[in-house]
């Protein structure tokens, strides 16, 4: 093995210390029952602008979840998370612009 | 311009990482980036279609509904065991390694066989696209015979996103494969490539879409052949990133698809 890919090996251990296979447990029960609560309230026949805010709320919970502890986010520097994120976050943000043309188009269409 | 050539023995300097970690993670945190953008589109493109649209079908009963858990929960276990795959490999214990990665690939090809038993399904029901092959006798008896003609959006975005997830999903069991067995890994992916292309009918879209492992076999032939390579801790994590954003994307697509569009009687 090269050098340089051991020192990589060396700071993805030392990176890695910080944190017991009990947390990826928590974490994947937190995962699982909140998955659970959504298909309750599948059963339950909410109105449709209520049942989508909880199950946005509560899928947005789990992204939190599995970026912070299973894709590491949480352990990384500030400015890693702080990039990263904000990019992300912007970009899905600017798409929201279409939704008023598709309540436009609601209002237009043929009664 | 300078001429200036710097001394042979000068001792390499480099400067420290500005994010903290090295390029490989950087490298696959901005394809995930990218990526986010192409999955965002698609919902966003549910989203609007079922937004402008009064009379957006609700295809999915309670079986479906079921079917579609039982696939979360073998993606969010798929998660832990990567997740736990990735901690043995920055143990170093190897044995283990290879275990917690064959387990991954296990529930995710789990998830991908309830998926195509779900896609077929629907589409004996009538929910079909203009691409797929016609099934005898599908215009009269099925459920949502006219939904892919009133409702088109529905079945393209219904389709267009699933199978972009699902077309991910499998990218990621090869890729674990891969990183797991190496070379030994590519008889294996030869016979799922027969078996899901002679096992399938020639009525089913995977019968076609099945080439797709063919396609994979060939690419991770050349670069198992030339450029070999033991795969260590960081190529497993940077393999742990993808399989997360795959299962983290299913996390948006399962209530916006399919439980805010179920039929619960």
């Amino acid at each position: 093995m090269e050098a340089t890919q051991l020192v990589i090996q060396e700071r993805v251990r030392e990176q890695h210390q910080h944190h017991g296979k009990p947390q990826f447990f928590v974490v994947w029960g937190a995962l699982l029952t909140m998955t659970a609560i959504e298909v309750y309230l599948a059963y339950q026949n909410l109105p449709a602008v209520r049942m989508l805010t909880i199950l946005m709320g509560l899928s947005l919970v789990k992204a939190a979840l599995i970026i912070g502890y299973f894709m590491h986010m949480k352990f990384e520097i500030s400015r890693m998370k702080w990039t990263t994120m904000c990019v992300l976050v912007a970009c899905l943000a600017l798409m929201m612009i279409f939704f008023p043309d598709a309540l436009r188009i609601l209002t237009l269409s043929v009664k | 311009m300078s001429d200036t050539a710097l001394p042979h023995d000068m001792p390499a300097v480099y400067e420290p990482s500005l994010f903290g970690t090295y390029s490989k993670k950087i490298g696959m945190w901005l394809f995930l980036i990218s990526d986010s953008l192409t999955f965002g589109a698609l919902l966003y493109a549910y989203s609007y279609g079922r937004i402008s649209t009064p009379n957006w079908p609700t295809p999915f009963h309670s079986g479906s509904i079921i079917n579609a858990t039982v696939m979360t929960g073998f993606l969010l276990t798929s998660s832990l065991t990567m997740v736990l795959g990735v901690r043995a490999s920055a143990d170093g214990d190897k044995r283990m390694l290879r275990w917690w990665l064959l387990a991954t690939m296990f529930c995710g090809t789990m998830f991908i066989i309830l998926h195509g038993r779900e896609w077929g399904k629907l589409i004996a029901e009538g929910l079909t696209l203009p691409v797929f092959p016609k099934l005898p006798g599908q215009e009269a008896a099925s459920e949502f015979a006219n939904v892919s003609k009133t409702v088109p959006q529905f079945a393209s975005t219904f389709f267009g996103l699933t199978g972009m997830h699902m077309l991910h999903v499998t990218i990621g069991v090869i890729y674990l494969g891969v990183v797991a067995l190496r070379r030994k890994f590519l008889p294996i992916l030869l016979a799922c490539w027969l078996a899901a292309w002679l096992l399938t009918p020639a009525t089913s879209p995977f019968h076609y879409a099945a080439h797709a492992l063919l396609a994979a076999f060939l690419v991770c032939s050349l670069i198992l052949w030339l450029k070999p390579k033991v795969y260590d801790s960081a190529d497993v994590e940077v393999a742990g990133l993808y399989w997360h954003f795959v299962d983290l994307v299913w996390m948006f697509i399962f209530p916006l698809v399919y439980l805010m569009s179920a039929k619960i009687l």
